[in-house]
This record gives C-alpha cells, structure tokens and sequence, in this order.
C-alpha cells in the first residue's frame, strides 16, 4: 500500500519561519485535510509536497524513498490545484483539460474520451467548445478540477479547490475526491469549508508555529 | 517524443489564435528596416553598404520584442506552475516553447528578409548566406533570450530588464551574422563565421534550456 510521508520539515519565507517540526503521513485511501489561520503555511505545506519549493530542513519520502531522487517520478504520481486555474483564455475548455492530460504518461489511451466524462463530473460538458476568457471564476476552477479527474494520479494537492465554486459544484468534487479515494488515490486538503472525505485526519499547522520571541 | 509534438502544437495554436501578436513582430521587421532610407538618404551604394548590418539589428529586436511573453503569460496564468509540475523534463518543457518561438518570430523573419534585403538594394551574392546565416543565428536568439524570459519572471517592468539582459549577448551573433554576409558580398570565404554561427547555435542549443529551467524553477519559489 503507497504510503506518503514527511519528516520534520522546517518552511522559511521571507526570512520568516512558518513551521517547523512538521510531520505527516497519508496512506492510500487516505485524506489529510490541512486547517490553520491564514498565513499559517497551509499553501506552503502543498507546495512542498509538490517539491514547488524546497523544505530547508527534513524531507518527504514515497514509500520510504525520497521523493527528491526521481522529480519526474513524483510529478508523475500528483496533481496539485493552486490558487491560480492555469486556463488559457484562447482555447476551449475541453482543448484545456485535453492538452493536460495528454501530458502525462498513465493518462487514458483516449485522452478524449476522458476529458468527456471529466466535463461531465463537473456538469461543464455544455461548455466544452466554449472558449476560455468566456468562463467566470467558478467555471475556470471547475475545468481546473475537470482536468485532474481527466488523467488519473494517486496523490492529489488541493489548495483551496472551493474557492468560487457554488454548492452543486462542491458536492461534484466531494463526490470525485471520494471516487479517488475509494480507486487507492490520496488527497491532501487545505481548506476552510467543510468537505466531506472519507475517513480523513486533520493536521492543524498552527501547532507548529515557532512561539513569538518578545 | 509524443509529448514534445503536443508542448509544441500548444504553443503554436496559442500562437495562431493571438493571431496578430506574431504578426506583430515581422510587421516591427519590416517598419524598422524600411526607416533606415530615409534616415540615411536614398544613395543605393551607401544603402547597399549597410543593408547586411540593417537586417540583422532589425532581427535582433524584432525577436527580443516577443521574449517578454514567452513565459509570462504561462507564469501569471499558473501554467507555468502546472508544467513544471508535469511529469515531463522541464528542460524539455523548454526546449518545445523555444521551437514554439522560433516556428512563429525567427522563421518569418527570415522569410521577409530577403524581400528587405532587395528594398536595400543589398548585393544579390549575399542573399544565400543572409538566410543561411539567419537560419543558424535566429534560434540562438530565441535560445539566449529564453534564459532572459526566465531570468525576468515575476518582476515589474520586465521588458525594459529583458533588453538589459539579453541585448549585449546578441552580439556574437550580429557581428558574425554581418561579417559572413559582407564576406560573401566582397568575394571573400565566409565559411567561418558560418562555422561560428553554428557553434553558437549549437552551444546555446546545449546550455540555454538549462539555464531557462533553473531560472524558472528559482521564480516560482
């Protein structure tokens, strides 16, 4: 069973240190849903799990090898969704979804086909031909979300995946994360809305914050 | 390789949808090359003289006119993020983009070139080598100015940084760009610096998508 693990990470920005002494652990099937105020270093957390940035101390291994040895290897297992829904404004939402699921190697063998039902998990399939700057902020995010579901990988970094999206739109989600969960997948949540996941443990980063020196 | 083709297609039809921003560039080509006449007056011999020189600046900012969007548009959009998240080689990632760049800016600067260089009334011996030596200087401007594209990624005002940057290294290339077409035109051997010209293109070739790759990786800290 894949397992993904970090031990003792140590996260500076801006000569500000978010957390230190930070373990974690998902096992497949699992969820960790990420909580803390703002500034708590929820998005910087994902972001190392995406190797996005570096960890100045510790280090995080798939199945007891360092996911540092082989980049591409632990590219190829995530996905990740950030703040931003990367949707170029000039192609259609299924050109979009289709180009990114194309781009990985366990992709479907028709990456057509699977941009479709991606679509359809999202209730988008109506605006496959629509092109990207007609969208609104919440249609962006869904075919941002449309496009993990297109090509499967088993750790999924979601970074706030609710924002903009109205409450159809987070049941649709809800469902495909436990979809994901119940196939072996893991997911990785930072969020301040409820969503329901099966069987998830919550890892609070305010309690690794440094104390404030006076 | 199938993965290449598809970073590279992307690219293009991005390209080909924006229409009119590749357009653009060779349209800035033609306008630059076209104000030199009347700057310096109509005498066909003085034009003849510099018609080598004319071209070649004209080339180097008309390709550095369009490095700023290399990858900006790709960073502010996340993207950038996504591909280098993808399990593909960033290096090669990089690589596609940069053909991507030359397919739309460098080839039809080279198209147009000749059609310019009849404007200036330019020696009909040098016409063969002006494109040969297009052909081999214009994707190593699209390589050093990648480095440059990455380098300015995330900053305010990046443009004007850019021709900072990436300007003095064009250099090389324009003066052996020059030399090889005036040799021609004089009846000397320009094997040369058509031999130079590939060297560079084929050292950048070796070390820019690095470079690019590092830069990127280090703004999306």
């Amino acid at each position: 069973m894949d397992r993904f693990t970090g031990s003792d990470l140590l996260c500076i920005r801006g000569e500000r240190m978010v957390f230190t002494g930070l373990d974690f652990e998902v096992s497949a099937g699992g969820a960790l849903i990420l909580v803390g105020p703002n500034g708590s270093g929820k998005s910087s957390l994902l972001r190392l799990m995406a190797r996005l940035l570096k960890p100045v101390a510790g280090g995080m291994a798939w199945n007891s090898e360092d996911v540092s040895d082989d980049p591409d290897a632990h590219n190829a297992r995530l996905h990740y969704v950030g703040h931003m829904d990367a949707v170029k404004p000039v192609l259609s939402v299924a050109e979009n979804v289709r180009f990114w699921a194309g781009l990985r190697p366990n992709g479907q063998a028709d990456p057509v086909a699977a941009t479709a039902r991606a679509l359809e998990t999202f209730g988008i399939s109506h605006l496959a031909d629509i092109p990207g700057r007609f969208l609104s902020a919440g249609q962006r995010r869904r075919v941002n979300l449309a496009r993990i579901v297109a090509s499967p990988a088993p750790l999924w970094l979601l970074d706030e995946p609710t924002t903009a999206l109205d409450k159809q739109a987070i049941a649709s989600l809800e469902g495909a994360i436990i979809e994901h969960q119940r196939g072996g997948g893991m997911v990785v949540l930072a969020t301040h809305a409820a969503i329901e996941a099966q069987t998830p443990s919550v890892l609070d980063l305010g309690d690794f914050e440094m104390a404030e020196v006076a | 390789m199938d993965r290449f083709i598809r970073l590279v297609g992307r690219d293009l039809r991005l390209a080909q949808r924006h229409g009119f921003d590749s357009l653009l560039v060779v349209v800035f080509f033609v306008i630059a090359v076209v104000l030199f006449p009347f700057g310096v007056g109509p005498e066909p011999n003085i034009l003849a003289r510099i018609a080598a020189g004319i071209i070649w600046v004209a080339a180097l900012l008309a390709s550095m006119l369009s490095l700023e969007r290399l990858l900006q548009a790709d960073y502010e959009d996340g993207s950038l993020e996504l591909l280098v998240l993808s399990p593909v080689t960033l290096e090669v990632i990089v690589l596609a983009k940069i053909l991507a760049h030359w397919l739309t800016t460098g080839l039809p600067l080279i198209i147009a070139a000749p059609l310019l260089a009849v404007l200036l009334n330019m020696n009909v011996e040098g016409f063969a080598i002006l494109i040969l030596a297009l052909l081999l200087g214009t994707p190593t401007l699209s390589l050093m100015g990648a480095v440059g594209a990455g380098l300015i990624l995330g900053s305010r005002r990046g443009g004007v940084l850019l021709s900072l940057l990436v300007l003095p290294l064009y250099i090389p290339v324009l003066i052996f760009g020059v030399g090889a077409v005036d040799a021609a035109i004089a009846g000397f051997a320009f094997k040369a610096q058509i031999l130079i010209l590939a060297g560079l293109f084929l050292g950048t070739l070796a070390l820019c998508p690095w470079a690019t790759a590092a830069a990127i990786r280090q703004a999306l800290e």
